[in-house]
């Protein structure tokens, strides 16, 4: 068992480090220019042989690794850049909920008069399925990362919030809280000192699966058309191009699919590893 | 019983209160005049003004909001400016295919996971274990629209068995009808099978090795019933509860899905209403949806007195 989840730690971060390396030096890995569209060179075929000509004449040969999309651009190059757009968002998601949810949380937890109040909200913003909230909430403004992020951030709160309050409440009622308490602690110190070191570790797993869910999220409103604009390469955003051709170019769906899918899984895997590595009583919740 | 029931009934008043004035600000908080979107480009500002008489946003938010309410509980969700009819016919003309794939997703899911789950639980620390584990955890990562082009790849485009796309009305002949709903309906069921297979197997670990299940295998029970009546009987209230909490994941995937497969339900009808800022349709359908959601959830928790009749309120 403890193999078990040390080797999915192992296993998803392993790919990760893989996916970020990627993200970090997409530019160097052979790619160009992901949004230079070449109409010369429409829907070619994985494999496909690339020819550059140079102000001056001269000609380079490539490849088309991965094909290009109705646009004549390189799906290789929009592939490994869009993990850039994939991982930002998931991190960005995942740090930003877990801060507010952690904030809400504790004074949730801890200030009884407040309680009803907020978790009679989150429950009702729970009820909203994340996704169809996060539509709407992108229909408000116009599409771009920030409003993304935004969108996949506020259904994410509620979970995080649930999960502190419960792990507050329950700390509350530990004999070394009252033995604080008993001798004069106050609340600040009380928070810092005994609650918010316990709300941790549940925290970071929360996060992981936030972050997971985030990058999916992302895929899922570009893939619709209410996402990122289409020009910025993203996974969703790729798909959606390959969307029109997908009987004859498949290619333009199943590249950055499998990217997509082995980094959530991969998020995934290293959340379950954290979970039972951090805490395994958290396997009832979480 | 009965008190529980009402107390239940009650306590999803707050939250559809909730989910109303969510779904109200949506449309407030655009960044725009509503009237003036809803008026559309070519307006004059007198028609702009009459617009807004007309929709009462001259008036304070709450009375606003008062207004708002008011006409939905009466099943008035005002005009679509995209699709220019009342919402509500819009909603009836779509909701056919999406109760259609829906329905079919929960009852594949469930036939598959619940098996499976119980399988997983049985041979635990085997193969068999490890395989099912293994594509739940593959079930959670992969996007219900990678899973459902791959599933149009294999078996429409190289195999010819299905249908690529589309969608046939029940009364237009059953035999294309559900010919159509099998690939979306397999692609919307994966994610709920593994959700629904991973807690399976946790709740009937947690049964398995009771005092009763040891009793009526001593008493000569064969496995199959001893599973089925008193391990799965025992098991059942987690499981029940995670398909009601999975309509959530269900509603979301229903929009995915039903954009790849074009079918023309209300997951479509939201992505459509989204891009053309239609904002009365937007709002309709995610209330819909929402109040579809709260009230499966008020369902399964008011049968867990019937599923086990241990608990009382």
């Amino acid at each position: 068992m403890r193999l078990g989840r040390q080797r999915s730690i192992l296993a998803g971060g392993a790919i990760l480090t893989v996916i970020v390396t990627i993200a970090l030096f997409a530019p160097l890995l052979g790619t160009v220019n992901p949004a230079q569209i070449d109409p010369v060179a429409r829907n070619r075929r994985p494999g496909a042989e690339r020819v550059v000509r140079g102000s001056d004449g001269t000609e380079t040969r490539g490849m088309y690794r991965m094909g290009t999309d109705s646009l004549g651009r390189d799906i290789y190059s929009r592939v490994l850049y869009g993990a850039r757009v994939s991982l930002i968002v998931g991190v960005t998601v995942a740090l930003v909920s877990a801060a507010i949810g952690l904030v809400i949380g504790v004074l949730a937890g801890y200030l009884r008069w407040l309680d009803g109040l907020v978790m009679r909200i989150m429950d009702g913003l729970m009820s909203i399925p994340a996704i169809l909230l996060a539509i709407g909430l992108v229909s408000l403004s116009r599409a771009g990362l920030r409003t993304v992020i935004l969108a996949i951030v506020i259904p994410e709160v509620p979970r995080v919030v649930r999960l502190v309050r419960s792990v507050v409440l329950s700390i509350r009622e530990e004999p070394y809280v009252e033995a604080a308490v008993a001798l004069g602690a106050r609340t600040p110190m009380l928070l810092m000192r005994h609650v918010l070191p316990n709300t941790m570790a549940p925290l970071v797993v929360q996060a992981t699966f936030g972050c997971a869910a985030a990058i999916l999220g992302e895929a899922i409103l570009s893939f619709l058309g209410v996402g990122i604009p289409p020009e910025t390469p993203t996974w969703g955003n790729i798909m959606a191009e390959g969307r029109a051709l997908f009987r004859i170019l498949p290619h333009n769906i199943l590249f950055p699919g499998v990217f997509l899918a082995v980094t959530v899984l991969a998020v995934n895997m290293l959340g379950d590893g954290l979970r039972d590595t951090l805490d395994p009583r958290l396997r009832q919740k979480l | 019983m009965l008190g529980y029931v009402v107390r239940r009934v009650l306590a999803t008043i707050p939250v559809m209160a909730v989910v109303a004035v969510v779904v109200f600000l949506l449309l407030r908080l655009t960044s725009g005049d509503p009237a003036a979107i809803i008026a559309g480009d070519n307006a004059t500002s007198q028609d702009v003004e009459a617009i807004r008489t007309q929709l009462g946003l001259d008036r304070p938010i709450v009375q606003q909001f008062g207004i708002w309410i008011g006409n939905v509980l009466r099943g008035d969700f005002g005009e679509s400016f995209f699709f220019k009819k009342t919402v509500a016919e819009l909603i009836k003309e779509r909701l056919e295919p999406t109760l259609a794939l829906s329905v079919c997703t929960i009852v594949l899911a469930v036939l598959v996971a619940i098996p499976l789950g119980v399988l997983a639980a049985w041979k635990r620390g085997t193969w068999i274990d490890r395989v099912v584990m293994g594509f739940s955890v593959l079930g959670f990562s992969v996007p219900v629209f990678v899973t459902g082009y791959v599933l149009i790849y294999f078996f429409a485009i190289q195999l010819s068995w299905l249908p690529v796309q589309g969608y046939q009305h029940l009364q237009e002949g059953f035999g294309g009808f559900i010919e159509r709903l099998i690939l979306p309906s397999v692609t919307l069921a994966v994610i709920y099978v593994a959700l629904i297979a991973r807690i399976t197997r946790t709740s009937v670990l947690e049964v398995i090795n009771a005092d009763y299940v040891r009793t009526a295998r001593a008493k000569g029970l064969p496995e199959l019933p001893v599973l089925l009546r008193h391990v799965l009987r025992n098991a059942a209230v987690p499981i029940v509860t995670v398909i009601g909490l999975g309509v959530a994941l269900l509603i979301g995937g229903v929009v995915v899905t039903e954009s790849v497969y074009a079918i023309p339900g209300l997951g479509r009808l939201t992505v459509d209403a989204v891009l053309a800022r239609d904002y009365p349709t937007v709002q309709a359908v995610i209330l819909l949806f929402s109040v579809v959601y709260v009230l499966i959830n008020l369902l399964v928790d008011l049968t867990y007195t019937v599923l086990d009749p241990r608990i009382r309120y």
